[in-house]
């Protein structure tokens, strides 16, 4: 029976080849391809697509990418891991709605979250009102790098809570018992046992956090202004706008690795493989 | 066999080019409650669901009532299964678990109603009908299993450890009602287990398999007392196994002596195995016994005395009604009759 | 105590964090005046013109139809491939299983992009259809990725037990599997639904004339500025989501709840 089973998965597989697998070709193909490439027969393959990206401007941009989605994530870490630990030490009735306030936000459309953050950050938003009413000088909030940080915590921080919520759930709470009986005081019960058995957690948050903060492009695009250009913003660009295509390609190849790469790192450390799904 | 309802000839298979049934070749009566005994990973499961058509055997042939059943899949054989850990849905409450074979036959809901009672009357479970699996003990899940596929009527059952997940107490009753019930309905059971006491109680036809081969078939009285090789004296009941060489017909020599024995048809001088089972040592003062040994320690089991027994550098175990204190010395004895020889294993 | 109330505090700041600007959002769509910032006086107006916006209303139409058509067009394909990913083994199941990964971990800009690249190759107009194929494409990885454990879980004995009683592979598949499986089912279709309505990049770059979703609607007016319509439109899919959220959530519970009474009886 199983084994005639398996063939419900064909129809699927060819469906992968030419949504999943041949995409992902062309743009590989469109990276290492000249712009004059049209068709089979004038097809010319270069590097110059990936040469280019070592310029200072574009480098800088990626530097920036990485820098921004690290201190996201970071800050995510340092809000998130509290909350996880609160929300896992409250009682069961409770723990439920905590953990239903927590994703609810994430059911709104992204969208319409960051758009919410204009309002308030705006020259004259909400803050800058509330600013005015007692007195102290308007800021320029909207627009900059910390608004675009601000903007991915924001959208980010429950990828962080869930996760780490998770570990710590799991954690067996005899372990802590057994701690406390060998005679360890509350802050090293933390430091040498908590804390190293909810690191898987703590890892699968950074990466869920930092992956979809590097590639973001609506919020350095709405919160961020023109002048804070992130490297998701730059491959719209070149497709939208400048219509460099092979150019734009070889960015997202750019960006697949550094993907790629993060996602083999929290393989090594997620012990359920299952972890991608129960997010939900 | 003429009678046999199940045959199997020659049956080879191999899993990821390891062999688990090495030419095992079977044929069970009608009416017969055959119980596969072995150490796990010794293919009994692997037999059985060969016969259930869950696994196709790369060699040899598989009769049903005299059919070659090969290539018939499993929903058109006429037997049904009792799985390890029951294998219910849990999505059915317990009348359309044991309603579903009835309901695939697309019998009217009168005659349904009719037979499923009569199981549930059967396994005193007369009002859970409308209870969900889950709701249940182990136990009852247990009869529900049984009842769900003896509900179809089949010409043989095949159990695959149905008692494994019960507690022991619950085991020994269980035991005796599959028994009193195969006899009751007159059903074949092939019944695949582990524990060699479960086998004892209840089968007719005991066989003992080791690393996919068949080691000895036979009732349990024969299996008990003429094991035919130290694989099957050991795993059924605790053995004492010595090297022997037999000198004779009838002349056997382990631990620098000779005994009198009964077997007899090994070459002279052959290397044997020796066995003696521990209840058929019995103590004597030192002077009377064929062995002098030193208690090396006693543990009392209740009905007896579980004692080590250090004789001639070997440890004896020793089941006694009789007890001497630790650092005694004592005679043993026994009866030419409690010497088993078997050829040695390779 | 104080610890107790420290943490009480914590996460009221955090909550306050996550709530605050949907709060501004709902609060400011009754708010008289364009102004973001300032409150001049109640009115519905921005509800009215919502009704009135031939944009909004059209978008609103492919958004929910083609929510509708992927999540169900995706559910059927992911469970047929789900079970049949569940019985393969070895090599070949890892490498379907990263293929199918690589939507789900790809940024969405790629994604976009490279469904964008594809339509193009084959000559295909942008619009309904393109956007349809693109949502298709995302949602069958969660679908899969939802049912796969609960096919896991089911016990390997399940579909033997049922065709020892006599049913056929297809009857045992109907019968047995499907209904076991039906809570992953659900949450997958759910999932792909929420995606789809959520979706702005894969559809931004996979969009035809005349053809939006409400998400690709309200980046452009963002973009072009003071529009408290959109604070309206917000309101009420953020009101739609929440009553939906505890329904389901009142629905699971009330279950919980039931099932616990009778275990205690």
């Amino acid at each position: 029976m199983k084994d005639r089973t398996k063939y419900f998965a064909y129809p699927y597989v060819l469906w992968m080849i030419i949504f999943i697998a041949l995409p992902s070709f062309l743009v590989l193909l469109y990276s290492i391809t000249t712009k004059e490439s049209n068709g089979l027969t004038t097809i010319q393959f270069t590097l110059e697509n990936y040469k280019k990206f070592f310029d200072p401007l574009y480098l800088n941009i990626l530097w920036d990418s990485i820098y921004l989605a690290a201190i996201s994530t970071v800050i995510c870490l340092l809000i998130g891991y509290p909350a996880a630990f609160i929300i896992s030490n409250t009682n069961l009735s409770k723990r439920n709605t905590l953990l239903f306030l927590c994703i609810m936000p994430m059911w709104m459309n992204m969208l319409l979250r960051t758009y919410a953050w204009m309002t308030i950050l705006g020259n004259n938003g909400i803050l800058n009102n509330l600013f005015s009413l007692i007195g102290l000088p308007k800021l320029n909030m909207l627009y900059t790098k910390g608004a675009t940080i601000m903007g991915m915590v924001y959208n980010f921080l429950p990828f962080m809570i869930l996760p780490i919520y998770t570990a710590l759930s799991k954690m067996d709470k005899a372990l802590l018992e057994a701690a406390d009986d060998l005679g360890a005081d509350k802050k090293t019960v933390f430091i040498k046992v908590i804390l190293p058995l909810s690191m898987p957690g703590v890892i699968s948050g950074i990466i869920m956090v930092f992956m979809p903060a590097v590639s973001t492009f609506i919020i350095p695009q709405l919160l961020g202004g023109n002048k804070n250009m992130m490297i998701g913003n730059l491959v719209e660009k070149l497709f939208i706008l400048n219509g460099d295509w092979n150019f734009g390609s070889a960015i997202s190849i750019v960006m697949m690795v550094i993907i790629l790469i993060s996602m083999s790192i929290m393989n090594k450390f997620d012990v359920d493989k299952e972890g991608g799904a129960r997010l939900w | 066999m003429d009678n046999a309802i199940i045959q199997l000839n020659n049956i080879t298979k191999k899993f990821d080019g390891e062999i688990v049934l090495d030419d095992i070749t079977l044929s069970v009566k009608e009416n017969e409650f055959v119980t596969l005994l072995g150490p796990s990973g010794c293919g009994k499961t692997t037999t059985l669901r060969i016969i259930g058509g869950f696994e196709s055997p790369d060699e040899g042939e598989v009769y049903f009532d005299g059919k070659l059943i090969n290539d018939v899949p499993p929903f058109k054989r006429q037997l049904n299964t009792v799985f390890q850990k029951y294998a219910l849905f849990p999505h059915l409450n317990v009348f359309e678990n044991i309603a579903f074979g009835l309901r695939i036959k697309k019998m009217d809901e009168h005659t349904i109603t009719k037979k499923v009672e009569k199981m549930l009357e059967l396994f005193n479970l007369k009002n859970y009908g409308k209870r969900r699996i889950n709701q249940l003990s182990g136990g009852q899940q247990q009869r529900i299993a049984i009842a769900r596929a003896l509900v179809n009527e089949p010409k043989v059952l095949l159990l695959d450890e149905p008692l494994g997940a019960l507690d022991l107490k619950l085991r020994k009753e269980m035991q005796h009602e599959l028994k009193e019930m195969q006899q009751q309905l007159g059903i074949t059971f092939i019944y695949v287990t582990h524990d060699q006491e479960e086998a004892l109680t209840m089968s007719d036809t005991i066989v003992v398999m080791n690393d996919g081969i068949i080691q000895q078939m036979g009732t349990p009285i024969d299996i008990y007392n003429e094991p035919e090789n130290a694989f099957v004296a050991d795993f059924i009941g605790e053995s004492n196994i010595l090297d022997g060489i037999m000198h004779d017909d009838y002349l056997v020599e382990f631990l620098g002596k000779k005994f009198k024995c009964v077997d007899y048809g090994f070459g002279r001088g052959e290397e044997v195995d020796v066995v003696i089972r521990p209840e058929d040592l019995d103590l004597t003062p030192p002077g009377e016994g064929k062995l002098i040994g030193v208690v090396k320690s006693v543990i009392f089991k209740g009905v007896h005395y579980e004692m080590d027994i250090e004789a001639n550098g070997f440890e004896f175990l020793v089941h006694s009604t009789d007890m001497a204190p630790v650092g005694a010395t004592v005679g043993l004895t026994f009866t030419p009759d409690d010497i088993h020889i078997m050829e040695k294993g390779e | 105590m104080v610890k107790k109330y420290l943490s009480k505090i914590y996460m009221g700041i955090i909550f306050i964090f996550l709530y605050a600007p949907i709060v501004v959002l709902a609060v400011f769509s009754f708010n008289e005046s364009k102004s973001r910032g300032h409150w001049t006086g109640f009115t519905l107006k921005w509800y009215v013109d919502l009704f009135h916006d031939r944009d909004i209303r059209l978008a609103f139409y492919y958004t929910i139809s083609i929510a509708i058509i992927s999540a169900i067009i995706s559910t059927i394909i992911g469970t047929i491939a789900a079970i049949g990913i569940n019985s393969m083994k070895g090599k070949a199941k890892s490498l379907i299983l990263n293929v199918n990964y690589l939507p789900v971990v790809n940024p969405d800009i790629v994604t976009g992009i490279s469904l964008m690249i594809l339509y193009i190759a084959f000559n295909m107009d942008f619009g309904f259809n393109t956007m349809l194929i693109s949502h298709i494409v995302f949602n069958i990885p969660y679908v899969i990725l939802c049912i796969l454990p609960k096919l896991k879980q089911l016990d390997v004995h399940m579909t033997e037990a049922a065709m020892d009683l006599g049913a056929t592979p297809m009857y045992a598949l109907r019968k047995v599997i499907i209904p076991e499986i039906k809570p992953g089912i659900v949450t997958g279709f759910l999932m792909a639904f929420t995606l789809s309505i959520d979706d702005f990049i894969i559809s931004y770059f996979t969009k035809g004339e005349g053809v939006t979703n409400l998400s690709i609607v309200i980046y452009s007016m963002a973009r072009r500025g003071v529009r408290p319509t959109i604070n309206a439109l917000s309101t009420i899919m953020l009101s739609v989501v929440l009553i939906l959220m505890i329904l389901i959530n009142k629905r699971t519970n009330g279950m919980e709840k039931a099932k616990k009474l009778k275990e205690k009886r």
